[in-house]
């Protein structure tokens, strides 16, 4: 928290706190699975979207649905950051953490900023709490909590006071204790109540009595809060100046799919998706069977195989076929990825990928699936790879995913993250008029009544024609044995075949000369590049920017197109002394970069399940930057 | 070339301009005859028509019809053929595949199709051996079959696809044999008419790798002893003169009748509400009893397709919602 303390004179001060000005707070909210974080988060930043300050969060929790209650596996946890000012990340450090319990409290308390605010529900600070989180002594009796600004309050105690009068039972009215933490937080934030008292209205509209009860104890939290003097400052964060428009809080698997729709619309042509659930991609299959108005067709399958499959069957009858997953099911899709490309068919893979190898830690994020979907495939098979970089930008993505595939008629992998698939940010909407055209034309029988040829090409993008079955004049026969060129029959001829793999790599290579130039962050030349692709994004912007204001040569550069590489990104990088390039993964992008350009990319490596640090950039850059300029 | 859309089509016009490439002697052969006959006969337009195939020797199947063909991988012919159907409900849609690709690799797959009576009609052509693979044991090879994977015997238990399909809620489940032109003719057929998911079982020789397989209940001297056709209506008779039955006993435990016993021949009711008959006849012991051909099921439930594609034109009649009403769906605020 940065900012101004300035006190209020009027009348009465000695009961008013003092009101300080900030520029930017960073909260997180964490407490056992079953204590509502998400929802308290999710309300806080909605809220807050409302209020016009730039916002960017980051959802982490377990991969089991409940773990055992009060222990360290079971920590859930939600971090906002919200601000008066562009910001690109949920932050590093938070300024205030709520701690539920003592799990969530030896979890978290070691991120918390020195001088932060610290709020404890001291209701579960029992002995057994405490041992299930391994603690030996109650941090709150020794020094385990000095530097910080601590704040207990029962809420266990205070949620069921106020509750008195509620029909719930008590284990109702204990869930309520979050919306009594979220009351303390909105009075020291100055938020606005009202959003969350509509969206808690709608959420439960048939349970009138969990409305009641949860926005009772909100308004018990934030009446607590104000009348007693445990907090001496409350604290507000003026509205962001955002470029002007219409913005919506969104986050990435929600924008994703709007993407998706929204090119379908463009072209004409309805979404078929085949899924599997898998976390953190089931939101897709979620959201996307909710679209049956704009013509979309869900199926969930037996499997991921199966879900591949019927989207691929889905294309060749003339729909857009996709298919959502993350790492493992990306993996069992890997024969009908094959099969796509052979039979040269539109196909759009989202993999919203998580930590791996194996299952790996399913709610954790990491980038490390980039050379599965480059090269994880049998054969020379190459294919489109894309990935998006914030919540907002998986629209265009998702949108730019279907835009490739009809137009190449080849399948494309779209790379999300867990960090861009549950984070949220504001999103300025499109001007939906100004999206850009995608136009799909289907084969129709030369009117010569010529024998329909499944591979004649189109002469610039190599494309075949794709014929609907149900077109009078157009039978065909295609598969997975390799083809002649043109007709489409089986063939085993040596040139054909060396012509054919060669033909599918062009068709992939062509999509790089429709891309539109890299806009850097910064001069087209000078010490260091950071280049970045993926959710590592907004963490290398807020370390790039606060290089440059320090003086330094230091530029930015983000890809979204990663096969083909973007034809400028050569000359970008060869502009600097060096190029750094922060992946969660062991340097997977900056492989690829240096076999292919034979440039000496420095990599900076992160596989813990946990997003970059801004500051770990920076400090990473200074180090370079410091021998560079030797 | 275009054809003109009124004309009945001939067998011959279901002939692809591709070279038939099975080993001579295949009971594919006799298949492909069958169905390009029944097909000409059904009166099917080439255009509407779409063939999709796994992997294996029955898979080639598409690639020498001249239809819409899609050859596709090993076990997921039903999946991409449940795609194209819930896509374009119109099109009629046949997924070729063999014991091998539709039991083995493709099992999960098969079942699935089957729960869900997607409007597909399936030809699973049963060889009990894997052929493309030269000659290893199947998932419906006898115990104690030697092939080249099992030298000493394969000591796997094979399953009844037949059994397979009902346990999987199957709507349409029949079998036939490749040399009974006419019977397996009428099956086709009997499976086109159904409108959920229809399966055929084939039995097919294969003459390189298992030749022989079903000879000694094909074969013209034994078959009438050794084969009871399945007829609706009408009881479970076989033998040369009819002189023998199918009875149930209280265990649903099946025996033979003949003589004064005859009249307690069960009378097939393939429409029956339990698959109690059918399963009990596709599980008999080949060894003891005559092996059934015919229609073991037939219910009528709602296509999986038609159901798909209700809930989208009801969501479409009641909710119309412009793309930008989409995206500015929700809490939106303005920023001058």
């Amino acid at each position: 928290m940065t900012g101004t303390e300035t006190r209020d004179g009027s009348e009465g001060a000695a009961s008013e706190p003092a009101i300080q000005q900030l520029d930017q707070v960073v909260i997180r909210f964490a407490g056992d699975s079953g204590d509502g974080m998400q929802l308290t988060g999710d309300q806080f930043t909605r809220t807050t979207a409302l209020m016009g300050n730039d916002i960017a969060t980051f959802p982490d929790f377990p991969a089991e649905i409940r773990a055992p209650a009060g222990t360290i596996p079971g920590v859930s946890a939600f971090q906002l950051r919200f601000s008066s000012f562009d910001i690109h990340t949920p932050g590093d450090a938070p300024d205030v953490l709520v701690a539920m319990n003592p799990a969530a409290l030896k979890v978290h308390l070691p991120h918390l900023k020195k001088d932060g605010v610290l709020l404890l529900n001291s209701a579960s600070f029992r002995s057994l709490d405490l041992k299930k989180a391994k603690y030996d002594v109650d941090p709150r009796t020794d020094e385990t909590l000095d530097g910080y600004r601590v704040i207990e309050v029962d809420l266990a105690k205070r949620t069921k006071e106020a509750l008195a009068n509620s029909a719930l039972d008590n284990r109702g009215k204990d869930r309520c204790k979050n919306m009594y933490a979220l009351g303390i937080l909105y009075w020291l934030f100055h938020r606005d109540v009202e959003p969350t008292e509509k969206a808690i209205a709608q959420k439960f509209a048939k349970r009138p009595e969990v409305v009641e009860a949860n926005l009772t104890a909100m308004r018990a939290g934030h009446a607590y809060a104000e009348t007693t003097e445990i907090f001496q400052t409350a604290y507000q964060v003026a509205p962001a100046k955002l470029a002007s428009g219409t913005y919506r809080n969104i986050m990435g698997n929600q924008a994703l799919c709007l993407g998706l729709v929204a090119a379908s619309k463009q072209c004409g042509v309805p979404l078929f998706l085949g899924s599997y659930p898998i976390t953190p991609a089931s939101d897709i299959l979620h959201q996307l069977s909710g679209y049956k108005h704009h013509g979309v067709v869900t199926f969930q399958a037996e499997d991921e195989i199966a879900a591949v499959c019927a989207a691929i069957g889905a294309s060749y009858a003339g729909q857009i076929g996709l298919t959502s997953t993350s790492g493992p099911g990306v993996a069992l899709k890997t024969e009908a990825m094959g099969l796509a490309i052979m039979a040269e068919l539109p196909l759009v893979v989202l993999n919203v990928q998580r930590a791996g190898p194996s299952t790996g830690m399913p709610t954790k994020t990491q980038q490390a699936d980039l050379l599965q979907a480059m090269y994880g495939r049998n054969g020379e098979s190459p294919m489109v790879v894309i990935a998006c970089s914030t919540p907002a930008d998986a629209f265009e993505v998702g949108y730019e995913a279907i835009r490739i595939a009809t137009k190449y008629m080849v399948p494309v992998m779209l790379l999300s993250d867990g960090y861009i698939a549950n984070g949220s940010e504001p999103w300025r909407l499109p001007d939906v008029e100004r999206l850009p055209p995608i136009e799909v034309s289907y084969a129709s029988p030369d009117e010569s009544g010529a024998k329909y040829a499944p591979y004649k090409r189109h002469p610039e993008t190599l494309a075949r024609p794709w014929a609907k079955p149900g077109t009078l004049g157009l039978v065909h026969r295609i598969g997975g044995l390799e083809k002649q060129d043109v007709t489409g029959d089986i063939s085993y001829d040596p040139a054909n075949h060396q012509h054919m793999v060669d033909t599918r790599a062009q068709k992939v290579a062509n999509v790089a000369d429709d891309l539109p130039a890299l806009q850097p962050i910064g001069e087209r030349s000078g010490d260091v590049l950071v280049l970045g692709w993926g959710s590592p994004r907004g963490a290398i912007t807020a370390a790039v920017t606060r290089l440059q204001s320090d003086g330094h040569k230091v530029s930015a550069a983000f890809l979204r197109h990663l096969n083909p590489l973007p034809n400028d990104l050569e000359a970008l990088m060869r502009g600097f002394k060096q190029v750094v390039l922060p992946e969660l993964n062991k340097g997977q992008l900056a492989m690829v970069l240096r076999a292919k350009y034979l440039i000496d990319v420095r990599s900076l490596s992160q596989v813990n399940g946990q997003p970059f640090q801004s500051q770990v950039i920076e400090d990473f850059v200074r180090s370079v930057l410091k021998e560079v300029c030797e | 070339m275009t054809r003109v859309d009124q004309v009945k089509l001939t067998k011959k016009d279901f002939k692809s301009d591709q070279d038939v490439r099975w080993c001579p002697g295949c009971g594919d052969y006799s298949i492909l005859n069958s169905v390009q006959a029944a097909f000409a006969d059904l009166g099917k337009k080439l255009h509407e028509t779409v063939i999709i195939s796994g992997i294996g020797c029955s898979s080639r199947f598409p690639y020498y019809m001249e239809t819409y063909g899609f050859h596709t991988i090993h076990g997921r012919a039903p999946s991409v053929a449940t795609g194209v159907k819930l896509s374009n409900p119109d099109l009629d849609v046949w997924v070729i595949t063999g014991d091998g690709d539709a039991m083995s690799i493709g099992g999960n797959h098969f079942i699935h199709t089957m729960r869900r009576n997607v409007g597909l009609k399936v030809l699973l052509f049963n060889n009990r051996i894997y052929g493309l693979t030269k000659g290893q044991y199947s998932p419906t090879s006898p115990t104690g079959k030697v092939t080249k994977s099992t030298p000493m015997g394969s000591v796997d238990h094979p399953f009844s696809p037949i059994a397979l399909a009902l346990g999987a809620g199957g709507t349409f489940v029949a079998r036939s044999v490749d040399m009974l032109a006419s019977h397996l003719q009428s099956m086709v057929k009997r499976a086109d008419s159904h409108a959920g998911t229809a399966v055929v079982e084939v039995y097919q020789n294969c003459n390189i790798f298992n030749d022989g397989a079903y000879k000694h209940f094909t074969d013209k001297t034994v078959r009438s002893d050794r084969m009871i056709e399945l007829r609706h209506g009408e009881p479970l008779l076989f033998g040369k003169e009819t002189q023998k039955g199918i009875a149930f006993d209280q265990n649903f435990q099946p025996y033979i009748v003949e003589g004064d016993g005859l009249s307690d021949a069960f009378v097939w009711d393939e429409a029956a509400e339990s698959p109690a008959p059918a399963m009990a006849l596709a599980t008999m012991d080949e060894a003891i009893f005559p092996v059934p051909i015919g229609v073991f099921r037939r219910q009528e439930k709602v296509n999986y397709e038609q159901a798909v594609n209700l809930q989208v034109e009801h969501a479409k009649g009641v909710r119309q919602e412009s793309l930008r009403d989409l995206l500015y769906a929700g809490e939106t605020w303005r920023v001058e």
